[in-house]
């Protein structure tokens, strides 16, 4: 036996490898973790944020806490105790006071329409007029909505501290009086609507920048080297242009008295300037536009990976071009394919600016409603629930992709 | 040594007058006239340039011939398309599908062809057995090694009997003992399936041991086609000559030609007799060619008046187990080569002065170099 032949042998020779490794790995957190830090202020405190704003229900606790104190032993049938109205009365005052009673009826305003009126009338009158009787008696005195069970539903719905009211009302649901779920009112219910207009658009630029990006991608990938560089910096000099100037650029050559409609008219084809923009022929357009070298440069990249040798293997072994593209070409693309997609598909159902600018009143996207409620509204939570729909619906995307990916690691190894 | 155990003289396939050029200045190929017999091993051998790929790249169908016309049978596929060829081809790289199992790779020619599945089933289960790989049936190309690929390959091109089967320097990525295994493999596929085979390889060891016969290429000529015995003991030119085996080459002036033997007057000065093969009339340069195996060395004079006698100076001696290299400087040629056969340099040693010496027979007056 040679057992001390290595200095430090009573060290089991696992603990030592782990010694080892350690350093390395320390090494490669220090060259990451810049990186990471920086990821964690910009990117998952956001986020997470966001994703807490769009359950957080903060308003009515901190403006009315006898309130939701008091209507935590209503059993929700009939009108709460006495209590409870003395102490909606006494959180009034205090509010009014300290003229945070508008935060409280802003949020109810979005459980029943016209809350905020009644709110704000009641704590109007009730600092005239000091209680001579109940303060039951006085509350539905100055407004008969307090002898409605509705209303104290809202403030017990909104009594915090999380709701599900905004990610509801994202996907067009509600709670009714009695806290089950049901459709929102049709005036309200509009988010599905938007959501489907969004990944309908999304669907349909993908498809287009997949039909134009594909022969151009395997153009790139099969021409000479000379050449298809210089086919590239056409392909990516859009992204040397700001995405503003882009679209503008297509509002000049598509609008009534744009380029394409003068050119037609000139040459007569038509009489009456065609409808180019602000419609959704336009938002396709534009989009498709915009997001196309997004689909080309993974395309490539896999394409140009495939050696020719293949599509001549499947010729020598009687395949004829079309079989052979299709059963040997095409399923090796596929990786390609599907980041491709998926890179313009989630890019295009966050698109903003370019909806906004070509687009008509029926073709704006969930962003531009996000946007809306941010800063012309301040409806931080509803903001931050269609966000998080949204980003839960990319999520759903990205994970049956990388099911799809992960199905076909197998293949690997590819020799050329 | 005889190759041709089973090829017959009917031309499966014939080049007439073919010729390619790809920047229409330079001809890759400049006249091709080939024939390639039925049931014959052909290899086409020959420098990377020397247009045997262009070659085998036309019969396949994926270059067109600028010039002249390719027949198999009777039958002009200068205008048929790779897939409607009936040729099995093998590719340097293997070409395998990276995204079928090895099983649909092999089936791929036949379910392409409309083959009823349950046939398709049995014939590709035939050919796996025949590479004894029956068992990977269900792994994918990249879980395979180069050997086992290199197999797969071989039985997607013969799963559909073509007739004819091309391949393209199919063992080049393989290690050493692997080609040569492979080697033997492919051989044998040849002889018990009775294929007629095109094969392309730069490596001339490789071509020795498989072919039935050889065309040797360069410069998009096809410089000899024959044996691989005939090619090696009676090369037509320089060129092959120099390519195929180890060659000793002594530059000289022919003074006469009688019959099948020319006189020829060295540079260097003295006097060899050798077979005229390829040289003109008194008075033309000639290189003559003597292979290593072929020469003695003499301590003495021997006497013998029928051999030739250069006297020379022994550089060194490399022991190579079954034979010794014996490097001999000489007027003639600075590093002139011999081959001795193991336990005969007994009594040789570096710096010593000797004689080489060989039969006329053995030596061959080829074109200058």
């Amino acid at each position: 036996m040679t057992a001390a032949f290595v200095a430090g042998a009573d060290v089991p020779l696992k603990r030592r490898l782990k010694r080892a490794e350690r350093t390395r790995q320390f090494r490669a957190l220090g060259l990451v973790l810049p990186l990471l830090v920086f990821l964690l202020f910009t990117f998952v405190v956001p986020l997470a944020g966001m994703i807490w704003k769009s359950v957080d229900d903060w308003e009515v606790p901190q403006v009315l806490p006898q309130t939701v104190a008091a209507l935590e032993q209503w059993n929700g049938r009939g009108l709460p105790e006495e209590g409870a109205f003395a102490a909606l009365a006494a959180d009034i005052r205090t509010a009014r006071e300290a003229g945070t009673l508008a935060i409280a009826a802003k949020r109810l305003n979005y459980v029943v329409n016209g809350y905020r009126t009644t709110l704000l009338s009641t704590a109007r009158k009730l600092k005239d007029q000091p209680a001579p009787g109940t303060a039951r008696e006085t509350l539905i005195g100055l407004n008969p909505a307090w002898g409605e069970r509705e209303s104290w539903a809202a403030i017990r719905s909104a009594s915090g501290p999380v709701t599900s009211y905004y990610l509801l009302a994202a996907v067009d649901l509600t709670r009714d009086a009695d806290g089950a779920i049901a459709a929102a009112p049709a005036d309200q219910a509009i988010y599905r609507e938007v959501f489907a207009r969004t990944f309908t658009i999304g669907f349909g630029v993908t498809a287009l920048c997949l039909l134009l990006g594909f022969p151009v991608a395997y153009l790139l990938a099969n021409l000479p080297t000379g050449r298809s560089n210089l086919l590239m910096i056409f392909v990516l000099l859009p992204f040397w242009t700001s995405l503003l100037v882009r679209t503008c650029a297509w509002i000049v050559i598509l609008q009534s008295e744009g380029i394409v409609n003068g050119s037609l008219q000139w040459l007569g084809i038509i009489d009456e300037p065609l409808r180019l923009i602000y419609n959704r022929f336009g938002v396709y357009m534009a989009m498709t536009h915009v997001l196309l070298p997004f689909m080309i440069l993974p395309l490539y990249s896999v394409m140009r990976s495939i050696s020719p040798a293949y599509m001549r293997a499947a010729a020598s072994l009687g395949a004829p071009p079309a079989t052979a593209f299709l059963r040997i070409y095409l399923p090796q693309t596929i990786p390609g394919i599907g980041a491709g997609c998926l890179l313009v598909f989630i890019l295009a159902i966050g698109y903003y600016i370019t909806p906004a600018l070509v687009g008509g009143a029926a073709d704006q996207m969930i962003s531009s409603f996000i946007a809306f409620y941010t800063t012309e509204t301040v409806n931080w939570g509803l903001a931050s629930a269609l966000g998080a729909v949204l980003l839960l619906s990319t999520l759903v995307l990205a994970v049956v992709y990388g099911k799809l990916a992960l199905g076909r690691q197998t293949t690997g190894g590819l020799k050329n | 040594m005889d190759g041709g155990m089973i090829a017959t003289t009917e031309a499966l396939v014939r080049f007439t007058g073919v010729q390619k050029t790809y920047d229409g200045e330079h001809l890759v190929v400049k006249s091709l006239d080939l024939d390639i017999r039925k049931g014959e091993f052909l290899t086409l051998l020959g420098p990377s340039g020397s247009g045997k790929t262009t070659t085998l790249m036309m019969l396949a169908g994926f270059e067109v011939p600028t010039h002249g016309d390719i027949f198999i049978g009777d039958r002009p596929i200068k205008n048929v398309p790779p897939h409607k060829r009936d040729i099995g081809m093998v590719f340097q790289n293997y070409a395998l599908f990276p995204h079928l199992t090895i099983e649909e790779n092999v089936a791929f020619p036949l379910t392409v062809r409309g083959v009823p599945k349950t046939q398709v089933k049995e014939r590709v289960a035939n050919a796996l057995d025949m590479i004894k790989l029956g068992n990977l049936a269900g792994r994918r190309p990249g879980q395979l090694s180069g050997g086992q690929q290199q197999r797969v390959a071989l039985a997607r091109a013969l799963v559909f009997n073509p007739a004819l089967v091309l391949m393209d320097e199919p063992l080049g990525a393989l290690d050493k003992r692997l080609r040569e295994h492979m080697q033997l493999e492919i051989k044998r596929l040849h002889e018990t399936m009775g294929l007629t085979v095109v094969y392309v390889t730069h490596d001339q060891g490789e071509a020795l041991t498989m072919s039935d016969r050889i065309a040797v290429f360069n410069d998009g000529i096809v410089q000899q086609i024959d044996r691989p015995d005939a090619l090696y003991e009676r090369p037509v030119n320089s060129f092959v000559a120099n390519f195929i085996g180890e060659n000793n080459v002594l530059g000289g002036v022919v003074e006469n030609i009688e019959q099948a033997w020319a006189r020829v007057a060295l540079d260097a000065g003295g006097t060899v007799m050798a077979q005229a093969v390829n040289v003109g009339g008194p008075g033309n340069r000639t290189s003559l060619s003597v292979r290593p195996e072929r020469v003695a060395i003499e301590t003495g004079d021997s006497g013998d008046a029928g051999l030739n006698r250069l006297p020379a100076t022994l550089t060194d001696l490399i022991y190579l187990g079954d034979h010794t290299l014996a490097v001999l400087r000489s007027p003639a040629n600075p590093e002139f080569m011999v081959k001795l056969p193991a336990g005969t340099y007994a009594g040789l040693a570096p710096g010593q002065d000797v004689y080489i010496a060989f039969r006329p027979e053995d030596c061959r007056a080829l074109d200058p170099v």
